[in-house]
């Protein structure tokens, strides 16, 4: 590799790691933050079937998997932005949270349904109610089963962040196509943003398995026996 | 102090309770026996609401209720004073053995914290498993863990305690110990209501015993000269079945 090469990614490096901190990271924390308050709601309306939501549930679940992330940030942005006067960024954060909110719902359902109904019933019997059942007993441990899914919902959700670049977020990758406008040396511009994000994802990766041992220090062994 | 009147209850078109009447004074113990599909088990989910019944009627507590049409809040307010020890245990898997007792104290009945903590210890003590009280259900044995499940039933103060076949998911060498926690709560005078197929706990310890079959009440009556002389036949030809396979 050329000295000009060298000198381009150094001064590149921080060029397209800071974007990153102030768009990509804020992006990915407030969507998925948002994502996860969707998909439990989502969830335990189907789960307790409540009747016309649940339905309604399902439409959304069906209509945000079924069409693509990149023609969904087209939408909202190109399509609904006259109405809204909204910001690229809350655009990407608006489509990102139901996008994966829809997502998470499937995997937070199908943990609910994974304990055991014994339990709800055993929470009935010691006088509990409905809404303690859920928040006590059944909630928690659908949370742990449904983490390492989450876990990779989350790790999705910053590398798709590049897609928003096509709606004029000034995240990473954009930063890095400007960059490479300039001097014209893609393989190089483009795999140091690629390291960039494997750092983002690597670094989630550890949190995941740092919050499973935690998870599993709390509660004991998953008890899919009991 | 409690009467069921005429219970009712279909899956479908298939009737599984068809018409049952029982009676339980304070301090009885009654084994409900009777083969396999016969509808022991939908009966007591019935009593305790687990399953809607069709028609009958409940007298509990001073008050009757429609089993039918029961609302809510008496179903909520029955089950703060009754108690259900499932065949496949349901501890809270996420809950030590003392939280599964004082989940129903602190969350359900607003106890204080350390008032509930002691009820809690004190009921695994009754079990003799205060030494497992931090341990998860994961972590327990079967024999174990159906004794955590009737500390939690008898922590609540219930007065009366139903069981649906407390034994049947355990290993043979594991009964005994829950059999002989069920033998010292009889002792202690709690009234008692109990699925079981163990025949030589509905003789020993039982006051009363229920033969169900087919949705119906065959024969009951004192434990002693219900196994002594049974009247009905087909009393007769399931106890000989019972004793056969032993
Ligand atoms: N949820 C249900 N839906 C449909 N049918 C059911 C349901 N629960 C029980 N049944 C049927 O009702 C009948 C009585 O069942 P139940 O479990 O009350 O019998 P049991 O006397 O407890 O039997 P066992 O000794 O095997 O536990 C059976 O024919 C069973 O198949
Ligand atoms: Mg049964």
């Amino acid at each position: 590799m050329t000295e000009r090469v060298w000198k381009i990614l150094v001064e590149s490096f921080p060029k397209i790691l800071l974007p990153g901190l102030r768009m990509t990271l804020p992006l990915t924390a407030i969507a998925f933050v948002l994502a996860m308050i969707i998909a439990i709601v989502v969830a335990l309306i189907q789960f307790a079937r409540v009747k016309g939501l649940s339905q309604l549930c399902r439409f959304y679940i069906w209509v945000i998997r079924g069409t693509p992330l990149l023609v969904q940030l087209f939408v909202v942005f190109y399509g609904l932005k006259a109405g809204m006067h909204m910001s690229p960024f809350w655009a990407a954060v608006l489509v990102f949270a139901v996008n994966e909110g829809a997502y998470c719902a499937e995997t937070m359902r199908g943990a609910l349904e994974g304990v055991p109904a014994g339990q709800i019933e055993a929470g009935y019997c010691v006088g509990m109610s409905y809404t303690q059942i859920m928040r006590r007993i059944v909630l928690p441990q659908a949370l742990r089963t449904a983490f390492p899914s989450l876990s990779n919902g989350l790790i999705s959700m910053v590398k798709d962040t590049s897609l928003t670049a096509n709606i004029t977020v000034a995240e990473m990758f954009m930063a890095t196509q400007r960059i490479n406008a300039r001097y014209y040396e893609p393989l190089a511009l483009y795999l140091e943003a690629a390291v960039i994000y494997l750092l983002f994802s690597t670094a989630l990766s550890w949190l995941q398995r740092w919050g499973e041992k935690r998870l599993q220090s709390l509660g004991g062994r998953e008890a899919r026996h009991a | 102090m409690l009467e069921v009147r005429d219970l009712k209850k279909s899956f479908g078109d298939l009737p599984v309770l068809r018409g049952v009447s029982l009676q339980m004074r304070k301090g009885d113990v009654t084994a409900i026996i009777g083969p396999s599909g016969g509808g022991k088990t939908t009966l007591l989910r019935c009593i305790n609401f687990l399953e809607k019944a069709d028609s009958g009627t409940l007298t509990f507590g001073g008050r009757s209720y429609d089993l039918g049409a029961i609302g809510k809040r008496d179903i909520a307010a029955i089950r703060m004073k009754t108690g259900f020890v499932f065949q496949s245990f349901n501890l809270f898997s996420n809950k030590t053995a003392v939280q599964n007792i004082t989940e129903g104290l602190i969350i359900a009945r607003k106890m204080p914290r350390d008032q509930a903590n002691a009820i809690a210890m004190r009921a695994l003590d009754q079990v003799g498993l205060r030494d497992r009280a931090d341990h998860y259900p994961s972590q327990l044995s079967g024999g174990q863990q159906q004794r955590v499940a009737i500390a939690r039933a008898v922590a609540t103060s219930p007065e009366i305690i139903y069981f649906d076949e407390p034994t049947s998911a355990l290993d043979p060498e594991l009964i005994g110990e829950v059999l002989s926690v069920m033998r010292d709560l009889a002792s202690s005078g709690m009234t008692m209501l109990v699925v079981t197929h163990e025949m030589r706990f509905a003789r020993e310890v039982s006051s009363r015993v229920i033969f169900m079959e087919n949705g119906s009440i065959v024969e009951q009556g004192e434990s002693g000269p219900f196994f002594a002389a049974p009247r009905e036949a087909r009393t007769q030809a399931f106890l000989r079945t019972i004793s056969a396979e032993k």
